[in-house]
């Protein structure tokens, strides 16, 4: 098992007031994705465990185009991943935000 | 004395008028071969003359060698036992998926000198020129004892391989189920069949076309929602083939549901030359199908194509009545549209199930797969995609173009990425000095490419660069994928040349198990009035 940690600033806050949320499961070629509203900054904290090695690049690019994309600002995002394809981190992650937007 | 002649009357001793017994097939077989002969054994993706090709492989390699076996599957064992027994030297086929990683090794030691690998059809074509086989080692379901068989559903290659050898001098041998007084039906006519033999086991058929709408994931759903709305839609496609995928499983059992919700009823999706695949049911229980013919049948399927009459091609007593041959010429002519997966795609879009350890034929998936520059009838969705491809030429006649559709998941199995820079088949090509290198689907007969990503319409690319870029725009996070020009990536995406989903108002979210019209095999078997008897092996409720 590996932890991978990336940071982003975001373009905007996320709105909405739920402070956290769970979507996905940690099951194999899925992932669990909590997300957790921190304080004030337009930062995004990501950490990744994973047992895949070798695939820190597309982490990277899949975070990066998901902060480009959402504007998840005050998020801290950790992600337990069973083996997932990049689709399927990108449609939890967007799952997890919509959550959070939720005002309920 | 013809051969055909000195060939009966060597086995006489072994028949009775033209039943012979199990136990002696072997004898048989060693008294009507010739060392050096031309022999098929019949099988393919679905059925199997499964006895037949065990007691080949029985046979004494000192009576029969040298044999060169002309057959669309390389599936059972015994296919490459007769190699490795010296039986057989020579090898043309079309489909060996089940024995892709053997025959690789065999093909690398020389244990097999491989003719060519062959489309369905193209070897089918070969049978009367100049790969006609001296025997034939069929399978059917019953035989009278005038030698009359009845095939049940599965009559597949059986009248393709039988015209080849028995008007041309050849010997046609039969494994039966059963001997009966009179058969069902006459699928092959009796004085086309040398003798008979009742298999100790009934033949093998492999249910290759059923998938577990259990197994359907969400990124298959949204695939399958850009191919219903990004393509079938605009080009009206109402003839068609599937691929045997999960994604066009998802596409099957989205028509009653999305493409409902759509208005596209009527007018999408309404005559198919296709397996019976049991994710059609519900679509054709909510009456979009109009008609479907078969290359082969579809084990548990029997029962409700019987009581279906109106949609499938059927015979006396109501069974169904398949034919490869006429159903991959179906496929080829009849057809606007081709919709399958594959493993590896170049950056032109040419695209391989050969992988480096991997050789598994082509089945018939090219010939559904390419255009068909013989075609000389008009519709909308041919039309439509030939104007598209032809819009940069001013003074071209009209012509229409064969929609081919690649549809794959950016990252396959074990994270293998589907879009590389080179193909292994041009490696392996190399390697085993083939003369060409196994390419499934050319790049210039694809017309579309669909992944998770997005939409790629390469009808539309001016230019290789346009083509490859327009790649690269929906290969994700590959490696290929992330080396796109973002610049050149929008500029496509403004001319429709790439869609993504939200181009075409679908939102990714939305893509959700709950709209498949089945989600599991006990929906599809209620979906079917309980007609649908799904075997053991899917029955997991």
């Amino acid at each position: 098992m590996q932890t991978l940690h990336f940071s982003y600033r975001a373009a905007s806050r996320l709105p909405g007031k739920r402070a956290q949320a769970l979507v996905g499961v940690v099951a194999s070629g899925d992932l669990e994705v909590l997300l957790q509203r921190t304080p004030q900054s337009t930062d995004c904290m990501v950490t990744v465990s994973t047992a895949v090695r070798g695939f820190d690049a597309v982490w990277e690019a899949v975070l990066a185009d998901f902060v480009e994309r959402r504007a998840p600002g005050g998020l801290r995002i950790s992600i337990n991943d069973g083996g997932a394809r990049p689709d399927v981190v990108a449609l939890r992650l967007t799952q997890g935000v919509r959550l959070m937007g939720d005002d309920a | 004395m013809s051969s055909r002649d000195a060939r009966l009357a060597r086995a006489a001793p072994f028949s009775q008028d033209k039943v012979v017994a199990a136990a002696d097939v072997t004898a048989l077989l060693e008294a009507v071969l010739t060392p050096g002969d031309r022999v098929c054994i019949e099988g393919d993706n679905q059925k199997q003359a499964d006895y037949l090709a065990r007691a080949l492989a029985r046979c004494s390699s000192e009576k029969v060698h040298g044999l060169h076996m002309v057959q669309s599957g390389i599936v059972l064992p015994e296919h490459l036992d007769v190699f490795d027994r010296g039986i057989a030297t020579r090898l043309d086929c079309s489909y060996s998926a089940p024995q892709g990683a053997r025959i690789a090794r065999m093909l690398r030691t020389r244990r097999i000198q491989l003719g060519s690998l062959h489309t369905y059809l193209e070897l089918f074509a070969r049978y009367f020129i100049d790969l006609t086989p001296n025997v034939a080692l069929i399978a059917a379901v019953s035989a009278d004892s005038a030698g009359n068989l009845y095939t049940g559903p599965n009559t597949e290659d059986t009248p393709t391989i039988v015209e080849a050898v028995a008007f041309k001098g050849g010997v046609v041998i039969a494994q039966v189920n059963e001997l009966v007084a009179q058969v069902p039906r006459v699928d092959i006519p009796g004085d086309r069949v040398h003798f008979v033999t009742r298999s100790p086991q009934p033949f093998y058929v492999e249910p290759l076309f059923t998938r577990d709408p259990a197994g359907i994931t969400e990124t298959q759903i949204l695939m399958a929602m850009l191919a219903i709305k990004g393509i079938y839609a605009p080009y009206g496609v109402r003839r068609l083939n599937h691929g045997i995928g999960f994604d066009t499983a998802a596409i099957e059992l989205l028509l009653p549901t999305y493409a409902d919700a759509l208005g596209l009823k009527g007018s999408v999706c309404t005559h198919w030359a296709v397996n019976p695949h049991p994710t059609l049911i519900p679509a054709i229980e909510a009456g979009w199908v109009k008609q479907i013919h078969c290359f082969g049948s579809e084990v548990g399927m029997e029962d409700y194509m019987a009581a279906r009459p109106q949609i499938f091609f059927t015979g006396v007593g109501g069974t169904l009545r398949s034919n490869r041959a006429l159903c991959q010429i179906a496929g080829l002519y009849a057809c606007d549209l081709f919709i399958g997966s594959t493993l590896q795609m170049d950056l032109q879009g040419n695209s391989s199930t050969v992988t480096r350890t991997r050789i598994a034929g082509f089945g018939g998936a090219p010939n559904m797969g390419s255009d068909a520059r013989g075609r000389r009838h008009a519709s909308e969705a041919w039309l439509k995609a030939g104007a598209e491809s032809r819009a940069a030429q001013s003074n071209a006649l009209p012509r229409g173009r064969k929609l081919v559709v690649q549809i794959v998941e950016s990252f396959g199995e074990s994270m293998e990425p589907a879009f590389v820079e080179r193909l292994e088949a041009v490696e392996i090509a190399e390697e085993l000095g083939l003369p060409i290198p196994p390419v499934m689907i050319y790049g210039d007969d694809v017309t579309h490419i669909i992944t998770e990503n997005g939409i790629a319409n390469l009808l539309l690319c001016r230019s290789p660069e346009e083509r490859e870029q327009a790649i690269r725009g929906v290969a994700g996070y590959t490696e290929v994928g992330r080396q796109r020009d973002r610049r050149v990536f929008q500029q496509l995406r403004e001319r429709g040349v790439v869609r993504l989903p939200e181009d075409l108002d679908i939102d990714p979210l939305d893509a959700d198990r709950t709209m498949l019209a089945a989600g599991s095999i006990r929906d599809l078997v209620r979906g079917s009035g309980g007609l649908y008897r799904p075997p053991a092996r899917f029955r997991n409720y």
